[in-house]
């Protein structure tokens, strides 16, 4: 079962989705447990930024019909604390939680709202030997045009080609699904020089407070938003279906390997994105259900691939 | 703090019974680690989760542990929404998955200081759990709504009640039991645990006197592990803690205020 990525080795083809996993929380929850089980065959960070970010005020959390909305807001040491005193931590994770001495692949993710910001970025985990690969979050706002940068094929491309020569490493693009045509996204992802795309970020989404109840963040509009961060990202079972359209448009497009994300929850929804062309498959929400569900995951389309 | 094994566990329930409001869940795990006071557990039924009204419930729910006993872990139910509703209708014999047990617990005591246990509602529950392990006898102070939800001071001993509609105890808040309580013990450590505007209660009335207090903070949480960073509330001096992993016990000293809104609605 095991896969190349991008000339990584993993064990299997289950990762987790950006955001979702706190390995260093979890080793403290879980203790070694979580080595001997890690349920992911390459690690993702969370969004690292160059400066430190403390997230959006709560609440930060909506329970939808089949889905959650979240608007956490990035929270992160910023790329200096995440090098000094995460890397280090994740990597010992890591080496404990892989396989015959070969340490599971660290993947960082990094945001920036230009292409100087993610080639500093990008920069800094180039000289990081103990980072594999890097991914690059572009559901984020370019701060002089306003519109998301992952949304625009045009400003994509081009900021993967800025960042692009800055590194070695493979360079893999998350695409946000808050776009017109997400696989003319991916297209521009590759021309520019990605060595593979991830698929699908949260749908943005927003929830109203609960009639009734007083409202979080002051009382003027008429019925306010519930989240914090006034909108927030649709994940879990709810968007699984838009995330199998969009991975199936986006693999039939490019050439570059697939990471296919959205609303798995089982083995069989994980072999529909790797039936309609993806490469690995990342899971986020189900880990929230249990944390173990990586694992229970990739043994499912183990036993399968066997019987 | 108690590691929880990896992964939720699929355990059967044992019994279900009701008092006054609420009800007491008690789930058969003999395996499971001994809690620390003030841990909590991610619960979610094994059958009918998420087929519910709107498609709800997705998320697992946490509870405190209220009680370990002969290999049992109780929890207090209020239904006060999907969630909670499908835990409240489970029978002896149907199973449901268990996380945990997870965050920090409370601390005990200093070496001869009395500690005060003030309760809210259906908050009440972990201090069933401390009252059973602390060493000396501590005053229970706890307050409800009314006389259907103050029948659940019956998990504790000797507690003394207030109810907002004076149908059963005081007549009032429980922080005026609280107030009284430091004035004749000025030395007392505070345990606290309860909606968000009777633990900011407690926490203005325990500042006031220099009293040491830890509240065990209520959020909505996703994961209960520290992976959604979604049950944040401000930490004094800035940024946030996380319910989940920096609590749910956290000492009141490091809360500018306590605030509603934390986490997911139920």
């Amino acid at each position: 079962m095991s896969v190349d990525f991008c000339g990584l080795r993993l064990a299997h083809p289950v990762i987790n989705g950006s955001g979702t996993f706190d390995a260093i929380a979890a080793r403290t929850v879980f203790g070694d447990a979580l080595l001997s089980d890690f349920p992911f065959a390459a690690y993702v960070s969370k969004t690292i930024t160059l400066e430190p970010r403390q997230g959006n005020p709560p609440p930060r959390l909506w329970e939808a019909s089949a889905g959650l909305i979240n608007s956490i807001g990035l929270p992160n040491k910023g790329l200096e604390g995440y090098l000094r005193e995460d890397l280090p931590q994740l990597v010992e994770i890591a080496a404990g939680a892989g396989e015959h001495g070969q340490p599971v692949p660290l993947i960082t993710n990094v945001m920036g709202s230009s292409a100087e910001e993610l080639s500093q970025l990008v920069e800094a985990c180039e000289q990081r030997g103990e980072i594999a690969a890097i991914e690059l979050n572009v559901s984020c706002p370019n701060v002089k045009t306003g519109l998301d940068i992952g949304a625009d094929p045009r400003q994509l491309e081009a900021v993967v080609r800025a960042v692009r020569d800055r590194t070695g490493k493979p360079l893999i693009v998350k695409l946000t699904p808050n776009t017109a045509d997400v696989a003319l996204c991916a297209q521009a992802a590759q021309e520019g020089g990605a060595d593979a795309v991830s698929l699908i970020n949260t749908l943005r989404a927003t929830a109203l407070a609960p009639r009734g109840q007083p409202a979080p963040h002051g009382a003027s509009a008429r019925r306010p938003p519930w989240l914090g961060g006034g909108t927030g990202g649709l994940s879990g079972p709810a968007v699984r279906v838009v995330a199998l359209a969009q991975v199936a448009a986006v693999a039939a497009r490019v050439r570059i390997p697939v990471v296919g994300m959205g609303g798995v929850r089982s083995a069989c929804d994980a072999r529909e994105l790797l039936d309609v062309g993806a490469t690995l498959v990342a899971v986020g929400t189900e880990s929230f259900r249990d944390p173990a569900a990586g694992a229970r995951i990739a043994s499912g389309l183990q036993a399968a691939a066997g019987a | 703090m108690t590691q929880a094994p990896f992964g939720r566990r699929l355990l059967t329930v044992t019994g279900m019974e009701e008092l006054g409001a609420y009800r007491v869940l008690r789930v058969a795990d003999p395996d499971g680690p001994e809690p620390e006071p003030g841990q909590f557990a991610m619960l979610a039924a094994a059958e009918g989760w998420g087929g519910g009204e709107q498609q709800r419930p997705l998320l697992p729910r946490a509870l405190s542990i209220a009680r370990r006993s002969d290999g049992e872990s109780h929890f207090l139910l209020e239904d006060v929404g999907p969630g909670t509703r499908r835990l409240c209708e489970l029978r002896a014999g149907e199973r449901l998955w268990v996380l945990g047990p997870l965050g920090r617990g409370f601390h005990a005591p200093p070496q001869g200081r009395r500690a005060i246990l003030v309760g809210g509602g259906v908050g009440i529950a972990p201090l069933a759990i401390l009252q059973d392990v602390l060493q000396a006898p501590a005053i229970v102070l706890l307050g409800f709504r009314d006389r259907a939800r103050a029948q659940g001071a019956a998990l504790l001993d000797g507690a003394r009640v207030a109810t907002d509609d004076g149908s059963s105890g005081h007549h009032g808040l429980v922080t005026d039991l609280l107030a009284a309580g430091l004035q004749r013990d000025p030395e007392a450590v505070v345990y606290a645990c309860g909606p968000a505007g009777m633990l900011e209660g407690v926490r203005a009335l325990c500042a006031a006197g220099a009293t040491p207090a830890q509240l065990a903070l209520e959020a909505g949480m996703a994961c209960g592990f520290g992976a959604c960073f979604g049950c944040v509330v401000p930490r004094r001096g800035g940024g946030y803690l996380r319910v989940c992993v920096d609590g749910p016990v956290i000492d009141a000293a490091d809360l500018e205020r306590v605030d509603e809104h934390a986490g997911a609605p139920e």
